[in-house]
């Protein structure tokens, strides 16, 4: 406490924040850059390890015979598929029933605010089957999940054919104390949301399931478009960048490694030579994949739904490429019923590991213990940035007479009012515009609904920038010097706490909008070359960061494209957060549009004050 | 003046107008920081159906608010929203006028001359009353409070109803407000400790000799205690007599001091209890209640002078260490911040403190979020959060406590003040 209370220190350590203020903010910007990239050193990072007792140290044998049976309904199923062109419902009940299950269907319709390009969809109406197996040892209050989804054309039929084969063999074990829900859905996320929905009696879209297995302890989702696979990948990002409990990962690696199946995470296979470049940067790419992937809050699989209701899930991708190891169907069926043994084990919801980490390679992770001291040293700086403005305001301004003094408050609190009622003004209108005025921009203007939306969104985002912020320049003449430091210390809080609170909720997002916005905040000022500052900030600026994140995820995907089918891409993927945002509730959007871009213009507002 | 209060009441209106409104009011009215199990509305309604039926509230554990206000809603409940807008906007027009008194009295010929700037310029003092309304209308933890339609609005209303009869000089009134206000949760007892200051600066100049002085101060004493302690007898008989029954004493006052509930909010007792071994609760319970106690005896003594500021640092305190409370007490505290404006040139750490205020109410809802829906984050992360809070309040708190008797210093010794070789010497905190 003698910081807080001997006046002379406190005097010191301000001045010396003060006067090395710029220093320091660059030294900390570097700091948070290198500690974020240090992150995926292999010494940095610790080895995974199974916290959950249940699942630890009991043995499970796996004896799954019938890989080649689930291979063969696979292919019935496709049949069946082609000819209803959809989901085989009546096809998929009869099947279910026969090996034992209860089977139910849920309905669902959804209509899309526009159209999605993607997957060509726009009145989407489909069915959910599930059959449950009812646990032959417990009171029924606990349940799994294996799901699979019915894709349109030849994909995820052995999916669909090994969780029947499954199915099968589960029936006729005994020690299940957990219902097993098989569940194939349609249209992939819309249909899980439904069922979801559904299952949880929350419903808006689909009817309600009518019958419900016990709370749902953990799910995994399964895609496999071939008979024979060379790794299986796993996805863990769900909708806003929530990742399941690390022991669900930590199952499937364990068992990757039993049962002798290479296992990937982002596509990336593991690599031992940590202390060379080469690898050390395969470890790079690796965690920054995952940190753009739960930076884009969207979810990367069946899965990611599942997160929301406190279940722990994970989707499971069979992933066939030219490597000469292969895999059968029936060693996947048997580590799917290793891991379900386990599952089924458990005594409480998987909670024992962590929640918040970032992956360099599958048998290493970065805690938010580790992680967060780079996101810190960055808002360090907008804190230090405040303090020296704080400093600056508040040192006594002369005062000549006492009536000027009297009238500053009500002008300060008008200009500053002011910018921050505009810029979320128009925050808003980039929220609601794109979608209200789709209609009316299809009437006059050549384009389809969905280029339609992204463009007003486009047009509404250029036009904030050229709207008058400056209006307090009617009120009162010239902005003061006074004005824009208030204005500007309002906006770096604003900023610090946003982003930390972001960080906390999406470390990814938070971090990344830390890494353009912050360098911003702490450099803009009125007086800076306004030509050369102004194309920095619009560099700068969330849709820009955008922009350029679309690019590096290519490169980091080892899929370089051209700037025409870049830009393309951009388009559609401004579409997409929309629409995950209508039909899922992603945050993203609405956390760009109404807080990070009214913050934004603030600092450009601020470049413009004079 | 009134033209801009009534602009001020108007823009208050219609800000709460337009929430009760809308959807958000029911995600509000959830708000673990915004409601306690004593104040919350949902309860409240709970209480009025059991009465309805014939049957005691405090027959479940859900209700435990007072019979007074169960029986005032028993009438008005079709009024709630206008009830709690009245409310508000009455307290604050209370404390409005509540400052109007203090005009100047600080103003004397006693100090030094080169402390003419620490003394409110008369302009400065005529927009205080507004500043202190418009710190309460706007305060976002009131329209946060009063949307959520948590009772914790009555009783601030009380309070400054207290506040204001105290400062005018009504006895019987303060009394009878007084009681009420302890009537209704139990911590307002400590505003009692204002009697010892505010008589003895009235009294001063009656006084002829030192024990006359003396006695018209006891006297006076026991005048207040007895108009206190009877109309606190009339309210609690009178609640016995509308119930038929003692159930609500356990149920109220039982569950403050007791704190059964540990429902999480923004106050220290919920995450302690839950974590405690049960052999150790009684003590411990003790301890975390005499807190809100212990700090009046030597504040009154130390603040003997000054009872608006007493009041002010006696309210933090209450909200920071009651048992249940909700940012409708902070805010009730928060509205006198503008009267100590005179005092910001000594405040030390308002920077840091506001910052961390403001990053809290922030952080709030989104660990409650990671821990309750998303699952990710636990109660740590919240307590955190709680902690950072009060430690936030605290400072503040003792940072204005500093602030004014460095004032009073700098009143009595000169502002620019001089080693005896003549450099400028500075004050330090031991």
């Amino acid at each position: 406490m003698g910081l807080l209370s001997d006046p002379n220190r406190r005097r010191a350590l301000i001045s010396l924040l003060t006067r090395l203020n710029t220093p320091i903010c660059i030294v900390c910007y570097m700091a948070g850059v290198a500690w974020f990239m240090g992150l995926a050193f292999e010494p940095f990072t610790l080895r995974t390890y199974m916290s959950e007792n249940a699942m630890g140290s009991t043995m499970v044998e796996e004896r799954f015979p019938a890989g080649e049976r689930a291979l063969a309904t696979g292919r019935e199923f496709s049949a069946h598929k082609k000819r209803t062109g959809g989901m085989p419902v009546e096809w998929l009940m009869k099947t279910m029933q026969a090996k034992g299950l209860e089977v139910f269907t849920q309905r669902f319709s959804r209509t899309l605010p526009f159209p999605d390009e993607n997957k060509e969809r726009y009145m989407v109406r489909g069915t959910n089957v599930y059959g449950i197996l009812r646990a032959p040892r417990a009171p029924r209050t606990e349940a799994l999940v294996l799901s699979a989804p019915c894709s349109p054309g030849d994909n995820n039929n052995q999916a669909v054919g090994l969780l029947l084969g499954l199915a099968e063999y589960f029936r006729n074990q005994i020690y299940w104390a957990k219902d097993i829900i098989f569940l194939v859905n349609e249209h992939d996320l819309i249909g899980m949301q439904a069922w979801l929905e559904g299952y949880h009696h929350t419903n808006t879209t689909g009817t309600f399931c009518h019958s419900r297995g016990g709370s749902i302890q953990a799910a995994l989702s399964l895609e496999l478009s071939s008979d024979i696979i060379t790794s299986l990948d796993l996805v863990l990002e769900g909708l806003n960048g929530q990742l399941p409990n690390l022991d669900l990962a930590n199952l499937f690696y364990a068992f990757c490694q039993k049962i002798g199946v290479l296992c990937t995470i982002q596509g990336k296979l593991q690599r031992n030579d940590w202390d060379s470049v080469s690898g050390y940067s395969h470890a790079v790419q690796t965690m920054m994949l995952m940190v753009m992937k739960q930076a884009s809050g969207r979810p990367w699989g069946d899965h990611g739904l599942f997160l929301r209701y406190h279940i722990e899930a994970a989707t499971i991708k069979g992933v066939n490429s030219f490597r000469q190891y292969k895999t059968d169907a029936t060693t996947i069926g048997r580590l799917l019923e290793g891991m379900y043994r386990k599952l089924n084990n458990l005594l409480e919801r998987l909670h024992q590991s962590y929640f918040f980490y970032l992956m360099p390679s599958l048998s290493h992770f970065v805690s938010i213990g580790y992680y967060m001291p780079a996101f810190g040293l960055l808002a360090v700086i907008l804190l230090l940035r405040a303090l020296d403005l704080w400093v600056q305001l508040s040192t006594p301004p002369q005062r000549t007479e006492d009536g000027v003094t009297d009238i500053e408050p009500v002008r300060g609190v008008l200009s500053l009012l002011t910018p921050l009622v505009i810029s979320h003004l128009t925050g808003v209108a980039l929220y609601m515009l794109p979608i209200r005025f789709q209609e009316m921009a299809v009437e006059h203007f050549p384009v389809s609904e969905t280029e339609a939306v992204v463009l007003t969104a486009i047009a509404v985002y250029t036009a904030g920038l050229a709207l008058p912020h400056n209006t307090h320049r009617l009120l009162s003449g010239e902005g003061t010097e006074q004005g824009w430091r208030v204005l500007k210390l309002v906006a770096v809080l604003y900023l610090a706490v946003l982003l930390g609170c972001t960080a906390l909720i999406n470390f990814s997002l938070g971090f990344i909008l830390a890494l353009t916005l912050v360098p911003v905040a702490a450099f803009v000022t009125p007086h800076v070359p306004k030509v050369l500052s102004a194309f920095i900030l619009v560099i700068l600026s969330p849709a820009c960061t955008l922009l350029f994140s679309v690019f590096f995820f290519q490169e980091l995907q080892e899929m370089p494209i051209s700037f025409q089918d870049g830009w393309l891409l951009f388009l559609s993927v401004i579409s997409q957060g929309i629409l995950d945002h209508s039909l899922y509730g992603s945050l993203v959007y609405p956390l760009i549009t109404l807080l990070v871009y009214p913050c934004w213009l603030l600092f450009w507002n601020i470049l413009f004050w004079n | 003046m009134a033209a801009p209060l009534t602009l001020l009441l108007l823009v208050a209106v219609t800000v709460r107008a337009a929430l009760f409104r809308s959807s958000l009011s029911e995600l509000i009215s959830e708000r673990v920081e915004v409601v306690s199990p004593l104040t919350a509305w949902k309860r409240v309604i709970e209480g009025l159906a059991l009465l309805d039926l014939g049957v005691s509230p405090y027959s479940g554990d859900v209700f435990h608010e007072t019979p007074l206000t169960i029986y005032l809603f028993h009438f008005l409940v079709d009024y709630a929203e206008v009830t709690f807008m009245v409310s508000v906007a009455g307290s604050s027009v209370f404390s409005d006028y509540l400052f109007r008194k203090q005009k100047f009295a600080l103003e004397a010929d006693r100090y030094p001359l080169d402390c003419l700037e620490l003394i409110r310029s008369p302009k400065e003092m005529y927009y205080i009353p507004l500043k202190v309304a418009m710190f309460y209308l706007l305060n976002p933890f009131t329209i946060l409070s009063c949307v959520a339609k948590s009772t914790c609005g009555l009783n601030n209303a009380i309070i400054a109803l207290f506040i204001l009869s105290t400062i005018k000089g009504n006895v019987l009134l303060s009394a009878i407000f007084l009681s009420l206000a302890t009537y209704q949760s139990i911590y307002p007892l400590t505003l009692s400790a204002l009697l010892t200051s505010v008589p003895l600066s009235c009294l001063i100049n009656l006084c002829v000799t030192q024990w006359i002085c003396v006695f018209l101060f006891w006297w006076f004493i026991v005048q207040y205690a007895f108009m206190y302690l009877g109309s606190l007898f009339v309210i609690i008989c009178l609640s016995f007599f509308l119930l038929g029954s003692w159930d609500y004493l356990p149920s109220v006052y039982g569950f403050i001091l007791s704190v059964p509930d540990l429902t999480p909010n923004i106050g220290l007792f919920w995450y302690f209890f839950a974590e405690m071994f049960e052999h150790f609760r009684l003590f411990f319970l003790c301890v975390f209640q005499i807190n809100v106690f212990f700090y009046t005896i030597p504040l009154s003594i130390k603040l003997k002078e000054h009872p608006v500021f007493l009041i002010f640092m006696q309210l933090a305190v209450i909200s920071i260490f009651k048992s249940y409370p909700t940012v409708g007490d902070i805010s009730l505290y928060m509205a006198f911040l503008p009267v100590w404006s005179h005092l910001h040139r000594f405040l030390r750490n308002i920077f840091l403190v506001s910052c961390v205020l403001l990053a809290c109410s922030a952080l709030f809802p989104v660990l409650w979020h990671l821990w309750i829906y998303a699952g990710s984050a636990n109660s740590n992360f919240y307590y955190a959060i709680t902690l950072l809070f009060n430690v936030a309040q605290i400072l503040l708190v003792s940072d204005y406590f500093y602030a004014f008797l460095r004032r009073e210093h700098h009143l009595t010794y000169g502002l620019y003040l001089k080693r005896k070789d003549g450099s400028e010497a500075t004050l330090v905190l031991k």
